[in-house]
């Protein structure tokens, strides 16, 4: 009983977080078009970030209700810097290049970023886990989990629920939906597609660099650790439909459960699971279980 | 001569310098013999790509050629290069085939991404079964060649036969660009509606070249395993596939000689890059890739030859 407890539990934990990541891919794809292979290497540098500043908030011996706070500043900082830098200065000048010589563009900045890192940061493991047990613990039956990992939930959902917000019920949102679905026409109805570029693809690192962020402190922060990151979001937006928000829910989920529940009950099939559940929903539908039919252009 | 056999005097031209420099420069023939077996499996994902496809997994049939040679020998005695070679690239091109049938209705980021999908399913097998050998693989030992050792001090023959395997994938693909199927790969990059209007299966030419491109890869990755006497689950990896990825842009799509170039080349700075900086490879690598896309976009191959109709790295153009 406290195995499936356990399962359902990390699953629901690992998709909140999955979520979080994906969800930033997906908003990029949707609106740019790019499949951005660097979004890992955000995510990792959104932990490095928040792994700093927080030694430094306890060093100063800070109250710990603040970490939150400095998690998701550390989040907007990195977001912000990297977004801005990339977009601007590396993507935006091969705006309108075919998607596999984009996706071949992210692949360049995944392998630079990962560098720059060890250039910055230096190649030891560092730690900030403080955090973890600052605010006690909670009980399902028999398990115990640091409070702190319920954080994530949270943040998933406030996340999910603020861009579902924006996307049907305001204004701004609408005209970012019509740039997902035409940006010619869009840019015709006088619509600053480039600027709209820039917001969502500074969202999307931001919520990368916010899933690092909440996951320094539960994890050792070495280099090379969004490499993994970064494909196993493949899966999920594949998964739900690139694009599609409601597809990355649907797919956080099912990677979330599918590989919590392969952990424990056959730990062998841990990676395997997750990449034989993608084939298969691809091998039945191409375009992700969410995602709208895409017509053919000739 | 005739047109289809123009790129056979560089070729053979290019095999007999490699093996000359690695008979006056011993110390090299490690770093080349890597190179040349990466450059296969870019072989394969240059003629992918003239169709417009770039495969992010050939790191499964590297791997599957490696494992092939590894666990064939390992568990049945098997240890004459020729029949592991024959095995690898048959049992490759088998598995290639059914999962090409799925593949071949893909194109783009979608291709991209289940090739990439699949190569991890396989790394993760490997990395879980402790049978295969988990996280470390398992060391090959003592393959020959009809009874001529091909590694430890007789490396240089294991380089002769890599460099033979080599101008053989070379000439097969060099002729395959040159049949019907081979040219319609170009129209499938192009405009594939066109090509079935015109009667002709672009999937099923995506099919075959993918076949083709698995063989090469898996020859790459069991050469590997007989030379580097090693094998392990990074040959699965998707970095690895990335690698390959980032040659094959180096080399271009024009023509079957530029891939060993490229590779052999990247190998040689890589070894030197290791040495002086190693936490600055990956980095080179990105901005060779980036400066590539923006002036260079047809590889080296498109430094030589300046033809009206170049072919862009995977791009329609």
């Amino acid at each position: 009983m406290n195995g499936l407890l356990g399962a359902v539990v990390d699953g629901i934990l690992y998709s909140a977080w999955l979520f979080i990541i994906a969800v930033g891919l997906t908003l990029i794809y949707g609106v740019m078009k790019i499949l951005n292979m660097a979004h890992g290497t955000f995510y990792a540098v959104g932990a490095y970030v928040a792994v700093t500043l927080l030694g430094w908030w306890f060093a100063q011996g800070l109250p710990p209700w603040g970490i939150v706070p400095v998690m998701i500043l550390s989040a907007l900082v990195a977001g912000l810097v990297l977004g801005v830098v990339v977009e601007r200065g590396i993507l935006a000048r091969f705006a309108g290049r075919d998607p596999i010589v984009l996706l071949l563009v992210t692949y360049a900045l995944f392998l630079i970023l990962e560098d720059v890192i060890k250039l910055i940061w230096g190649v030891d493991p560092w730690i900030a886990s403080d955090p973890l047990w600052v605010f006690g613990q909670v009980e399902f039956g028999e398990l115990i989990y640091p409070t702190y990992n319920l954080f994530i939930v949270v943040v998933a959902a406030v996340v999910g629920g603020l861009l579902t917000w924006f996307l049907q019920f305001t204004a701004k949102g609408k005209i970012l939906r019509a740039v997902i679905h035409d940006p010619e026409v869009s840019r015709s109805m006088g619509i600053n597609v480039g600027r709209w570029n820039l917001i969502a693809f500074i969202t999307g690192s931001v919520l990368a660099a916010l899933g690092g962020a909440f996951t320094a402190p539960t994890i050792s922060v070495v280099p090379g650790m969004g490499v993994e990151v970064v494909v196993m979001m493949f899966a999920v937006v594949v998964i739900g439909g690139l694009g599609s928000i409601p597809g990355t829910v649907v797919g956080a989920l099912i990677v979330g459960f599918v590989r919590s529940f392969a952990v424990h009950y056959w730990p062998e099939l841990e990676v395997f699971s997750v990449y034989a559940v993608m084939a298969l929903v691809l091998a039945i539908r191409p375009q992700g279980l969410f995602a709208g039919v895409e017509l053919r252009k000739i | 001569m005739n047109r289809t056999f123009t790129f056979l005097p560089p070729l053979l031209g290019g095999a007999a310098l490699i093996a000359l420099i690695a008979w006056f420069l011993p110390s090299w023939n490690f770093v080349l013999a890597i190179g040349l077996a990466k450059g296969l499996p870019v072989l394969g994902l240059v003629l992918l790509m003239r169709g417009g496809l770039v495969s992010f997994g050939q790191g499964l049939y590297y791997a599957l050629g490696g494992y092939t040679v590894g666990l064939a020998s390992q568990y049945f005695g098997l240890k004459d290069a020729a029949a592991l070679l024959v095995i690898s690239a048959i049992g490759s091109a088998l598995v290639a085939f059914v999962v090409g049938l799925l593949l071949s209705r893909y194109r783009d980021i979608f291709f991209a991404m289940l090739t990439l999908a699949l190569s991890m399913l396989l790394y993760g097998i490997l990395v879980k079964s402790t049978e295969l050998g988990g996280t470390d693989g398992f060391n090959v030992h003592g393959i020959t060649l009809f009874g001529i050792p091909l590694t430890g001090a007789d490396r240089m023959n294991g380089l002769l036969l890599l460099i033979a395997v080599c101008v053989l994938g070379a000439i097969n693909l060099g002729l395959f660009g040159a049949t019907a199927f081979g040219r319609l790969l170009a129209g499938v990059r192009d405009n594939e509606i066109r090509v079935e209007y015109l009667g002709a299966s672009a999937d099923r030419a995506v099919l075959i070249a993918y076949v083709l491109a698995a063989v090469m890869a898996a020859l790459g990755g069991a050469m590997s395993g007989i030379i580097v006497g090693h094998i392990d689950p990074e040959m699965a990896f998707w970095a690895t596939s990335g690698e390959f990825v980032v040659i094959a842009i180096l080399a271009g799509t024009g023509g079957v000689l530029a891939p060993f170039v490229a590779a052999v080349v990247l190998e040689v700075v890589r070894s030197f890059a290791y040495q002086y900086a190693p936490n600055t490879w990956q980095l080179v690598l990105g901005l060779i890739i980036l400066a590539l896309i923006l002036f260079l976009p047809q590889g080296l191959s498109g430094l030589v030859r300046r033809g009206p109709r170049a072919v862009n790295a995977g791009e329609k153009s």
